[in-house]
C-alpha cells in the first residue's frame, strides 16, 4: 500500500459518515444461535463472553466473602470451623484475583472496546483471541475440579513449603492457573501486535485514545510476567508431583526462592489489574468532563512507567522473609517511586475537570469514588512500602484493606464506570440512570464502612487470615460485616437495572454522551465489522473544543460520485507508516 | 492508500480484517516475536533457579555435570544448528517460489530434529538405569554430594522443557509440510513458513544455552 515516494503523509479523500441511529442489523443479530456464539471471532462478542464470565466469578467471589465476614460476626465459631475457613479464603482470593480482575477490563472491556477505539475492523488475531477464551475456560474448569475434590488452603499466594505439604488439592489449582496464564499472554500479544499495526489512517501515536495507551502497557506487562508465573506455578506441580526440591526445604529447597518468583509475577500483575482501569477513568473523565485531557503524554507515559518500575518492586513483599537489608531498602525506594506516575495521573485527571462543564452521569460518579477509594488505597501503600511501618503492620488487617482500596476501590469501580461507560455501545440499551446512582451511592458508603474499620484494626493488630480474634476487635469485624451486606444490596439493586435494561431498556442513541471518542461514531450497537467506512482521523480523541463532524470522517468512495457528499482532502499519517 | 486497492484484490490467504497482505505478514511476524519474548521470560525462570542454585552449590554442578555425556550433547548441538540451516532454507525456498525445495528441506529439519529426540531419549534412558531420576525418585549413589538430586532435576526440567518444545516444533513442521503439499504458500504468502522457523530459531538458540551451562561446566 505505501507508495514508494510517500514519505510521512500522504493525500486522501474523506466524507462524513454520520452513524446510523438504532440499526436494524448490528453485531448482536449479525449471527444467531448458541454455536455461533461459541465460535465466534468477532471481538465485540469475545468481549461478552468474557464479561459474562467474569461476572459469574465475581458474584462466586462475593459470596465467599459474604460467608467470611458472616462468620467474623463473632469471636468465636459460629457455623464453619477453621479449615472451611481457610479454603474459603483461598477460594475467595484466587478466583477474584485470577478469574475476575486479571481478565476484568483487558479480556472483556478491552476486547470490545480496543479495535472500536483504533478503528479497526478486529484484533489482528482473532482466532487467538477466541482460542485465548477457551484457553481461560479450560483453565476455570480445572480449578472448580479443584474445588470439588479437595479444595485448596493455601491463600490465593501457594508460599511453600505449606503449598507442597497441605493435603489439598494444589495440584490441579495450580496447573489450571498455570493454563489461565497463558490466555492472558494471547490476549496481550494480540493487543499489542493490534495496536502496533492496526490502527486507522490518521490515528497516529499521539492521537491514540489513552484507554488504548493503558491497554498497550498492560499487555507489555502481562507478556512480559505473566510467563514467569508459568514456570513457577509449573515448577510448583513437579515439587509437589516428582518431589524436584527447588522449592521445599524438607529436600534442600528454599522457599523464599518461590516468593521472589511468585511476587516477580504477582506484583506487576497487581498492575496488571490497576493499568486498564486508569485507561477507563480517563476516557470518562474527559468525556463528562466536555474538555481536552490535561497533559495527554504525562497520562500516557506514566502508564508505561508505571509499567515498568512495577517489574522492579516485588521484593516489598518479602520485607520480613529474610531477605538482605540492602535489598529491602532498594525494594523499598523504589516502591515510593511508583507513587510518582500514579501520582501524576491523579493530579492530571484533577485538572482536566477543573473548569470543565462536569456532569454527573453514572459513569462519571464511578470515576468520582474511584479517584476518592483509590487516592486512599495508594497512600496506605506507600506506607505499607516503608520499612519500618511495614514491620508492625505486615500480615495484618492493615494490608487487607490497603489491597481491597486499590483493587475493589480502584479496579471495580473503574470498571464499573467502564461498563456503565460502554453498555450503550455494547447492547444499544440505556439503563436507569435514577437506580445506577442510587447503587453507586450504596457500593461507595457500603465500602468505606467494610474496609475503613479494618485500617483500625490492622494498625491495632488483627493478623489476617484468622478465623477466630480476641474480643475487642469485635465492634471493627462486626462494621465491616454490615458494610459488606450494604455492598451486596448496591450490587444487587445493580443487577436488577442492569437486566430491565437488557430486556426493557430505552434504545440508545449512537452517542448518549456526546463523546468525542472514535468508538462513538458508529452505531449503538456497533455494525458486524464496526464500522461500515475506513474511518480517518484527524483530531486527538478529546479534541472537544472542534465540532464533530471532524470526528466522523471516513474514506470517500469514488463510485459514489452520484451522491451529493462534500467531499474534503486531508493529510493522514498513515497508521502504516508510522515510522 | 487509495480507496480501490483494498477492494480490487483480495487474495483466498488474505483476511478480512486486514488491509492487505503487508499489513497481514507484518501483524504476524510481530506477533510471533513477541511471543518468542514470552518464551524467553519462560525458561528465564529455570535459568534463574539454574544460578540460585549454583551459586549455593558449585561443586555440587562441577561434580554432577560429569555425569552428563558433552560427546552426544556436542552431536546434538550441531543437529540443531544445522536444522536452523535447513529451516532458515526452506523459508528461501518459499519465497523463491520453490515448493518442492519447501518441502524437502521442511523434512530435512523433522528428521533432524527427530534425530535431536532420539539421541536425547538415549541419554535419559541411560541416566533413569542408573537411578538418576529427577526429585525422590533419584537413587543413584555414584555421586558424593548430598542434593545431587537438585542439579538433575533442573537438569530434566530444563532439557525436559527444551523437548517439549522441539516435540511441538516437529508438529508445527509436520502441519507445514501437508498444508504446503496442498500448495497453500508460494511466493506471495509463506507467513506460517516463517514464524515456523523464527520459533525454531528460538528453540535452537535455548539449547545452545542449555549445552554449556549443564554439559560444560568441568
Amino acid at each position: 500500500m505505501s507508495t514508494p515516494e510517500a514519505s510521512t503523509t500522504k493525500k486522501v479523500q474523506v466524507r462524513r459518515y454520520k452513524p446510523e441511529e438504532n440499526p436494524k442489523e448490528h453485531y448482536l443479530n449479525a449471527e444467531k444461535g448458541v454455536w455461533a456464539w461459541m465460535t465466534t471471532i468477532d471481538h465485540k462478542k469475545i468481549g461478552l463472553l468474557y464479561l459474562g464470565s467474569i461476572t459469574f466469578f465475581f458474584f462466586v467471589g462475593g459470596m465467599l466473602a459474604l460467608l467470611l465476614r458472616t462468620e467474623l460476626l463473632t469471636p468465636a465459631q459460629s457455623f464453619i470451623d477453621a479449615d472451611v475457613y481457610n479454603q474459603v479464603f483461598t477460594l475467595h482470593g484466587a478466583i477474584m484475583i485470577f478469574f475476575f480482575l486479571v481478565p476484568s477490563v483487558p479480556a472483556a472491556l478491552g476486547n470490545f472496546i480496543l479495535p472500536l477505539q483504533l478503528g479497526a475492523k478486529d484484533v489482528a488475531f482473532p482466532r487467538l483471541n477466541l482460542a485465548s477464551f477457551y484457553i481461560y475456560t479450560i483453565g476455570t474448569i480445572f480449578t472448580l475440579i479443584a474445588i470439588f475434590t479437595g479444595g485448596i488452603d493455601t491463600g490465593w499466594t501457594f508460599y511453600t513449603p505449606y503449598s507442597t505439604q497441605t493435603g489439598t488439592n494444589v495440584l490441579l489449582m495450580t496447573f489450571g492457573i498455570f493454563i489461565l496464564g497463558f490466555s492472558s499472554i494471547l490476549t496481550g500479544v494480540n493487543f499489542i501486535v493490534t495496536i502496533h499495526k492496526l490502527r486507522a489512517p490518521g490515528l497516529t501515536w499521539n492521537k491514540l485514545p489513552l484507554n488504548v495507551w493503558a491497554l498497550y502497557a498492560t499487555s507489555i506487562i502481562q507478556v512480559l510476567a505473566t510467563p514467569v508465573l508459568a514456570i513457577t506455578l509449573l515448577l510448583l506441580v513437579m515439587e509437589r508431583a516428582l518431589g524436584i526440591g527447588v522449592f521445599d526445604p524438607s529436600i534442600g529447597g528454599d522457599p523464599v526462592l518461590f516468593q521472589h518468583f511468585f511476587w516477580f509475577y504477582s506484583h506487576p500483575a497487581v498492575y496488571i489489574m490497576i493499568v486498564p482501569g486508569f485507561g477507563v477513568i480517563s476516557e470518562v473523565i474527559s468525556t463528562f468532563s466536555r474538555k481536552v485531557i490535561f497533559g495527554y503524554w504525562a497520562i500516557a507515559l506514566s502508564s508505561l512507567a508505571i509499567a515498568f518500575i512495577g517489574f522492579l518492586v516485588w521484593g516489598h513483599h518479602m520485607f520480613v522473609a529474610g531477605q538482605s537489608s540492602l535489598a529491602s531498602m532498594v525494594f523499598s525506594f523504589l516502591t515510593f517511586l511508583v507513587g510518582i506516575p500514579t501520582g501524576i495521573k491523579i493530579f492530571n485527571w484533577l485538572a482536566t475537570m477543573y473548569k470543565g462543564s462536569i456532569d454527573m452521569k453514572a459513569p462519571m460518579l464511578y470515576a468520582m469514588v474511584f479517584l476518592f477509594l483509590f487516592t486512599i488505597g495508594g497512600f496506605t501503600g506507600i506506607m505499607l512500602g516503608s520499612l519500618a511501618v511495614d514491620i508492625h503492620l505486615h500480615d495484618t488487617y492493615y494490608v487487607v484493606a490497603h489491597f481491597h482500596y486499590v483493587m475493589m476501590g480502584g479496579m471495580v469501580m473503574a470498571l464499573l464506570a467502564g461498563l456503565h461507560y460502554w453498555w450503550p455501545k455494547m447492547f444499544g440499551k440505556m439503563y436507569s440512570e435514577f437506580f445506577a446512582r442510587i447503587s453507586c451511592v450504596i457500593i461507595f458508603i457500603g465500602f468505606n464502612l467494610a474496609f475503613l474499620p479494618q485500617f483500625v484494626m490492622g494498625s491495632q493488630g488483627m493478623p489476617r487470615r484468622y478465623f477466630n480474634y480476641i474480643d475487642q476487635y469485635q465492634a471493627f469485624h462486626q462494621l465491616s460485616t454490615i458494610g459488606a451486606y450494604i455492598m451486596a444490596v448496591g450490587f444487587v439493586i445493580m443487577a436488577g437495572y442492569m437486566i430491565h435494561s437488557l430486556l426493557r431498556g430505552k434504545p440508545a442513541s449512537a452517542n448518549p454522551w456526546g463523546s468525542r471518542a472514535m468508538e462513538w461514531q458508529t452505531s449503538s450497537p456497533a455494525p458486524h465489522h464496526n464500522f461500515e467506512h475506513i474511518p480517518v482521523i484527524i483530531n486527538g480523541p478529546y479534541d472537544y473544543h472542534k465540532p464533530m463532524s471532524e470526528f466522523q470522517l471516513g474514506i470517500a468512495h469514488s463510485t459514489n460520485g452520484h451522491q451529493s457528499f462534500e467531499k474534503v482532502d486531508v493529510n493522514v499519517k498513515s497508521a502504516e507508516e508510522k515510522a | 492508500m487509495s480507496e480501490t486497492s483494498a477492494e480490487t484484490k483480495h487474495p483466498a490467504h488474505l483476511h478480512h480484517h486486514f488491509v492487505d497482505s503487508d499489513q497481514q505478514f507484518e501483524s504476524s511476524k510481530m506477533g510471533m516475536w513477541i511471543f518468542l519474548v514470552t518464551e524467553i521470560l519462560f525458561f528465564g525462570g529455570l535459568f534463574a533457579a539454574y544460578i540460585v542454585y549454583r551459586a549455593w552449590y558449585p561443586e555440587l554442578y562441577l561434580e554432577a555435570s560429569q555425569e552428563l555425556d558433552a560427546f552426544w550433547g556436542a552431536i546434538n548441538t550441531f543437529v540443531l544448528i544445522g536444522s536452523s540451516l535447513t529451516v532458515a532454507m526452506a523459508i528461501r525456498s518459499a519465497q523463491l517460489n520453490q515448493i518442492r525445495g519447501l518441502i524437502i528441506n521442511l523434512w530435512i529439519t523433522i528428521g533432524l530434529a527427530c534425530t535431536f529426540m532420539v539421541i536425547k531419549y538415549f541419554e535419559y534412558a541411560e541416566k533413569l538405569e542408573k537411578g538418576i531420576a529427577p526429585g525422590i525418585y533419584y537413587t543413584y549413589d555414584g555421586l558424593e554430594h548430598e542434593k545431587a538430586n537438585i542439579f538433575f532435576s533442573i537438569y530434566y526440567m530444563m532439557t525436559g522443557l527444551h523437548g517439549l518444545h522441539v516435540i511441538i516444533g516437529i508438529g508445527l513442521m509436520l502441519w507445514l509440510v501437508w498444508k504446503a503439499k496442498r500448495g497453500a504458500y508460494h511466493s506471495e504468502y509463506y507467513t506460517p513458513v516463517e514464524i515456523t522457523g523464527l520459533y525454531w530459531h528460538l528453540v535452537d538458540v535455548i539449547w545452545i544455552f542449555l549445552f554449556p551451562l549443564l554439559y560444560l561446566i568441568d
